[in-house]
């Protein structure tokens, strides 16, 4: 049981909808990145995405690609977000962490190699945005064996007939994709994604979480309501970017984990 | 070896790779359309009717079949080898780009798809892309890195004045990887009613494939062209092409592939030479295995598997990548690849101007480069063809002011 296992199980036995934040290591530096990491869990945070910057993140709105960029020009590299997980670590070993970013840097990395160091540094999820089900072999399958969770996006192109095939291999949970496009694009609206969540959760016993196209409390709240959980990004990213004092970040992160809750 | 000669022409497999190359490395939004994209692919291939609206069209839109041309005066100065020219710049727009173009538009309008989408770089496969659509009457939106948009101006003009949207591309650093980018981005977002028209034979399956089959005109029409000029089954002793993406290379060299006789030669763009500084775009010679833009391949990157930028003369060959196929063809030894520095690829720029008349662009006077050096060292009944994939009317300004020319 992975610390991701072990948060939503806590969660449904308290009945509670799951809050999960997106933040880009090493934006705008290191130190700073570290402390709004470590001011998450008590803003309300249930599990920390923690994305891994890339030169060329083709997902990503421009709020994200902007965040990768100032985090590799202040030298932010994947041994550097390892890093960052054992220094978050060393206060707080239950909140999970999950790793987002794209297979570049881990295949250059060494597969086996970054298994073992995620495991040593305290990651308990992947999610890499260039591995289809196709791909299992690349980096999913070992990752399982590994015993790291790997949380696949299902997205609305993929249709019933691919869904089976994108559940199989899917562990900790499933990332709803609540729009075709990009991070930080169009709004998420509740009544679309409903009846998608409930076609994800006939096929799964896994938490569905829904993200993209979440900003305010509102639709955090709206969107948590009609799944297992919501994810924000794109917003945090940007008030960190404007160059909000950390604990300004963080009440806004809380505002968002509030309205989750609520649902 | 044999087994192996036998197997080179079967690529790529039911996973798209070409050995551990190629592949499918893209988001899961985009997974249903690659792979209803090569069911459609796939049944067009074996359909009588598609490639008789492909012939029809190369023959009557785009000048197919292109000259193979004997370099008569090249041949003589250089004093060895027998050198035929490919002339793909002779085809409408210009280039070898539009080859393929044809074949992904007629394949889009099959597919019921309205919109057409492309990245480029020095902007010829964005004319291509654009000149198709006019005639088929389709909206096309072509990403071009704004750096590219600045110094390729009469592109983006041709481009525009054939109905075409060019946006340019300021993510990243704004070059032509981020145009691919932000194609994709487009891409991921339109799914419905659009069509990626990938420039090169790079991406996910079944582009790779795809792109080369469309080429593969060009060397199936020099097995027949040499053979009516040099005699029944005379083949070339050597084919060289210019390599960015790798897509007329893949087309001249394909139907080669198993000839054992026939020597493979690519010629990557080594800017100033290939050094640690990366000034250059020699994804091969200079480059490791890695995973962008949908498949796996040699590319220009860090330690810590950042995508670094290319360098080169040539705007049509600055891209960090290269095809899987040509990975796979260099690591199994079948073909040789090559680099070339700018100030080579200047002087044969040159050298062809004042011996055969003909302006190549920057891209296939990077393989002529490569032609000097060799063709000396080679017997006189040697032959060799290189791929004249494109003309050198969008490059004259470039020259010139490396030449130290200023022509306003």
């Amino acid at each position: 049981m992975t610390r991701i296992d072990a948060k939503f199980a806590a969660l449904r036995a308290e009945g509670k909808k799951a809050f999960v934040a997106y933040v880009m290591a090493g934006d705008p530096d290191y130190d700073r990145s570290l402390e709004l990491v470590k001011g998450l869990p008590a803003a309300g945070v249930d599990i920390i995405e923690l994305g891994q910057p890339f030169t060329d993140p083709m997902a990503d709105g421009p709020t994200i690609q902007l965040a990768g960029q100032r985090a590799l020009e202040a030298g932010q590299t994947l041994e550097r977000t390892l890093q960052m997980v054992r220094d978050f670590r060393t206060g707080d070993d239950t909140t999970p962490i999950v790793l987002m970013g794209y297979y570049n840097p881990i295949y250059h990395h060494g597969v086996e190699r970054f298994l073992e160091d995620a495991n040593e540094a305290g990651i308990d999820g992947l999610i890499v945005v260039d591995l289809p089900p196709e791909e299992d072999d690349e980096l999913c399958l070992p990752a399982q064996k590994a015993g790291l969770n790997f949380i696949r996006l299902a997205t609305p192109t993929t249709d019933d007939k691919r869904l089976p095939k994108v559940l199989q291999n899917t562990s900790g949970f499933v990332y709803y994709v609540s729009i075709t496009g990009i991070t930080g694009a169009a709004a998420a609206q509740a009544a679309d994604v409903a009846p998608e969540v409930a076609r994800i959760k006939a096929k799964t016993d896994l938490p569905v979480i829904v993200g993209f196209g979440i900003r305010t409390p509102e639709t955090s709240e709206s969107i948590a309501g009609v799944a297992d959980g919501c994810v924000v990004g794109s917003a945090i990213v940007a008030a960190q970017a404007e160059g909000k004092p950390t604990e300004e970040v963080l009440a806004f992160v809380k505002s968002l984990a509030d309205g989750a809750h609520r649902a | 070896m044999d087994d192996l000669f036998n197997s080179f022409m079967n690529g790529p497999d039911e996973k798209g790779r070409f050995g551990i190359y190629g592949g499918r490395f893209v988001s899961e939004t985009l997974m249903p359309l690659i792979l209803e994209l090569e069911e459609q692919y796939e049944r067009a291939k074996t359909d009588d009717s598609f490639w008789a609206e492909m012939d029809d069209l190369w023959k009557n839109y785009v000048g197919r079949p292109s000259p193979l041309y004997f370099a008569q005066r090249m041949t003589k100065e250089l004093g060895g080898a027998k050198i035929y020219l490919k002339r793909d710049e002779l085809n409408h727009t210009g280039a070898h780009k539009i080859n393929n173009v044809l074949g992904q538009i007629i394949l889009a309008k099959r597919m019921g798809k309205s919109r057409i989408i492309a990245e480029t770089g020095a902007g010829q496969h964005g004319v291509a892309t654009a000149t198709v659509c006019a005639k088929f009457g389709l909206k096309c939106v072509v990403y071009m890195g704004a750096h590219d948009v600045e110094r390729q101006q009469p592109n983006v003009f041709r481009m525009r004045l054939l109905g075409a949207e060019v946006v340019p591309v300021t993510s990243g650093r704004g070059t032509l990887k981020d145009a691919m980018n932000d194609a994709l981005r487009d891409w991921v977002t339109n799914v419905r009613d659009t069509f990626y028209c990938i420039g090169t034979v790079a991406g996910p399956h079944p582009y790779p494939a795809m792109v080369r089959d469309f080429q593969a005109v060009i060397g199936k029409e020099v097995r027949w062209q040499l053979a009516e000029q040099e005699g029944e089954g005379r083949l070339p002793d050597s084919v060289i092409a210019a390599i960015g993406g790798g897509s007329n290379a893949m087309g001249l060299f394909h139907p080669f592939l198993d000839d054992p006789t026939v020597k493979i030669i690519g010629v990557e763009a080594g800017g100033k030479g290939v050094n640690e500084k990366m000034e250059h775009c020699a994804s091969l010679t200079g480059g490791r295995p890695g995973v962008l833009h949908g498949n796996r391949t040699y590319l220009l990157q860090d330690e810590d598997g950042q995508i670094l930028e290319g360098f080169s003369i040539s705007a049509g060959l600055d891209y960090p990548g290269i095809g899987p196929e040509h990975a796979w063809l260099h690591d199994t030894g079948r073909a040789e690849y090559v680099s070339i520095t700018d100030k080579e690829a200047l002087e044969a720029f040159q050298f062809s101007c004042r011996t055969e008349g003909i302006i190549p662009a920057l891209e296939p006077s990077h393989a002529l480069a490569h032609v000097m050096k060799i063709a000396p060292t080679l017997p006189k009944d040697h032959i060799l063809v290189m791929n004249m994939c494109g003309r050198g009317d969008k490059d004259i300004f470039a020259v010139a002011k490396h030449l130290g020319q200023d022509l306003g």
